[in-house]
């Protein structure tokens, strides 16, 4: 079992005639995931590593059946694209696509809400059921099947914590990058139901960072509905005040200092998450739950 | 992006809102001339981007020449909080009866703007929201279609503004959700819009944050971002195309990944050292990055050792080992000592290409932060 992607999601590209959409649909398919068709305004009738280019992606999902959309549409147009992956519609949208200027993912957020479609990001590594199918730019090799789940708002920062649980032999139900940018779709709390709801997820390791609520969010969600155990990180501990640290959304705000590492650390032992101090020890408490 | 005082007022004249008459200068004798232009009394007030000016000395109000002067020696030159204090605004003393607060920010948590009016103006805003939250009346605009008029005024007369400026606080809020969507900004806020006597309403403050990702697209304000630019490195960042944070510690941190650089911040921390900055280089970072990156950490004058921790996703190792190699070949002797760990796509490669008479290399990342930290230590 997984979350959200599994061998019958059938992936529509968007952007797949730019440099990282081709490259990254080749790495996909390689992992085996079920790429159907590309969409790029005025490349319909192409073809990209064998897969049908539309001009649009309701022409992609009615054509090719496709149900999820991954976006690598550069970002002053990325906006556009969500905005017709959800009107398509499909099941799922991914976008990988970082920088979308904020108040465009405004606009976007609320449309998404009209709508039944999940979206995960923008500015995330996409999501990964290993073994079956990924869904964006993270490097499949790393991880292996198995029965931990794993949401996290960065990239690499999952790479590090996927390995150190592999690396002693724990696998994973699927792994979900949900993105560092301060509007995203898919936050934590629904990250964490969906696992709460897979009954082949054991545990769950969930990696936070500076910045918003959402941690917060989630502990007490945690505390309130879960029964499988989660373990968290928390990136950002010697972040100053008022400093965007790299991700949009990734900033203690000012003179109140909301969004502080320590308040998240705070909450999530409150809610009886052991958090780690480096990535390895989250890998530790994962262990002692399984 | 955030813009200074002096280019935040210049936004708000051109957007139609009432600002008092100002001049920025940059000497004693350009802060006389302006304050006899302006005309006594007025306020000298620094032009640099930290909170609390006031209260550390970095605002005076004069009355005459001779005060005027006074002030501009003791603010021109003046280290404020750690910034160097080159500009001052000199601007005309609005005599007030009451300060209110305007502003304009993104609810994150909603996904939607929000303006808001308190009358407890003049103090740090975030302090009242905390102790006294109902002091702020807060009003959510639809993302689609803006701020309605109805909302700007319903904010007003909640907040409990005085009648007789009722209206025209509520037309300042309009324009500035206006301003807000018009030019990204993240944040608008106007600390205090003073009130005075006569019931004339002005903002006497600005603070304005522009989304940096909309720059592409705001050509105006994207040419002020050198200007705002507070710190040499931060400025060679900005040529660089990397996300890059001076902190104060004497370790350089280099990583791929907000997440993962922040980390390695923390286990910095964690093992006893001090983190210099924080470096993002990206994904997929070819050799001249890599190299660029590190003569930005090296021209940090505070910085002891470097740690450089990749994880490869679209990164490639070898690239990346490449780069280190190719920048500290070019050196005659390695200015800091350097701990390299790579891992993910072509870690291996990277590993066997890496020069290990210029870097020293570890496989995890606890032993690679923990290395640099006892370099930084040994320096000392």
């Amino acid at each position: 079992m997984s979350i959200l992607v599994d061998n019958d999601t059938r992936v529509v590209v968007q952007g797949i005639t730019g440099g990282e959409g081709r490259f990254h649909t080749g790495q996909m398919m390689e992992y085996g995931t079920n790429v159907v068709a590309g969409a790029v305004p005025g490349k319909g009738g192409e073809t990209v590593e064998g897969v049908p280019v539309y001009d649009t992606v309701r022409g992609a999902a009615r054509k090719e059946d496709a149900n999820a959309a991954v976006v690598f549409v550069p970002p002053a147009f990325a906006a556009d694209a969500l905005m017709e992956a959800l009107d398509s519609p499909v099941d799922l949208v991914v976008a990988i696509t970082e920088g979308i200027p904020q108040q465009d993912m405004a606009k976007v957020y609320k449309r998404l809400k009209e709508t039944d479609t999940v979206m995960i990001g923008p500015n995330c590594p996409g999501i990964i059921t290993p073994g079956e199918a990924k869904l964006g730019i993270l490097p499949g090799n790393i991880f292996a099947e198995g029965d931990v789940g794993l949401v996290s708002r960065s990239g690499t920062l999952t790479y590090q914590v996927v390995d150190n649980l592999t690396q002693r032999g724990i696998g994973q139900t699927t792994a979900v990058g949900i993105g560092g940018d301060p509007i995203i779709g898919t936050d934590f709390v629904d990250a964490l139901e969906y696992f709460e709801n897979d009954p082949e997820t054991k545990a769950v390791a969930m990696c936070g960072e500076i910045g918003g609520e959402d941690e917060e969010e989630a502990a007490a969600y945690i505390a309130e509905y879960m029964d499988t155990p989660v373990a968290g990180f928390i990136a950002g501990r010697t972040a100053p005040p008022g400093k965007r640290m790299g991700h949009a959304g990734a900033i203690v705000s000012g003179g109140g200092g909301t969004g502080t590492a320590e308040s998240k650390i705070t909450a999530l032992n409150d809610a009886g998450v052991p958090v780690g101090d480096t990535p390895n020890e989250v890998a530790d408490h994962i262990e002692s739950f399984l | 992006m955030k813009l200074h005082e002096y280019q935040a007022k210049g936004v708000f004249a051109d957007a139609g809102l009432p600002v008092p008459d100002s001049k920025l200068a940059s000497t004693t004798e350009e802060v006389v001339d302006a304050a006899a232009e302006i005309g006594y009394p007025v306020a000298v007030k620094a032009q640099v981007q930290v909170g609390g000016r006031g209260k550390a000395g970095g605002i005076e109000l004069v009355d005459d020449e001779a005060e005027a002067r006074e002030a501009a020696d003791n603010i021109l030159g003046m280290d404020l909080k750690g910034l160097h204090v080159d500009r001052v605004l000199v601007e005309e003393a609005v005599d007030f009866v009451d300060e209110l607060y305007v502003g304009v920010t993104m609810d994150r948590n909603r996904g939607k703007p929000v303006a808001m009016v308190s009358t407890q103006g003049g103090v740090n805003i975030e302090e009242v929201a905390a102790d006294n939250p109902e002091a702020i009346a807060r009003e959510h605009a639809d993302p689609a279609f803006g701020l309605q008029p109805y909302q700007a005024r319903r904010a007003v007369y909640e907040a409990g503004v005085d009648r007789a400026v009722a209206g025209d606080v509520a037309s300042i809020l309009t324009t500035l959700y206006d301003l807000w969507a018009d030019s990204d900004a993240t944040e608008i806020e106007v600390n205090p819009v003073m009130v005075t006597a006569d019931d004339e309403v002005v903002c006497a403050d600005a603070v304005m944050n522009i989304d940096d990702d909309a720059l592409f697209r705001q050509p105006e304000l994207a040419e002020m971002e050198e200007e705002a630019a507070e710190d040499d490195l931060e400025a060679k960042a900005n040529e660089y195309g990397f996300d890059y944070v001076r902190l104060s510690g004497n370790v350089g941190i280099i990583g791929n990944g907000a997440g993962l650089v922040m980390t390695t911040l923390d286990l910095v921390d964690y093992f006893g050292g001090e983190p210099a900055n924080f470096l993002d280089i990206g994904g997929g970072a070819k050799a001249e990055r890599v190299t660029n990156a590190l003569d930005m950490v090296f021209s940090d004058e505070n910085v002891d050792s470097v740690v450089f921790n990749i994880f490869g996703g679209i990164t490639r190792g070898d690239e990346v080992a490449k780069g280190i190699n190719e920048a500290l070949e070019s050196f005659d002797e390695i200015p800091k000592k350097v701990v390299v760990r790579l891992a993910g796509t072509n870690a291996e490669e990277g590993m066997e290409i890496l020069n290990t008479d210029l870097v020293t290399v570890e496989s995890t990342l606890e032993d690679a932060v923990q290395r640099a930290v006892e370099y930084s230590e040994e320096a000392n």
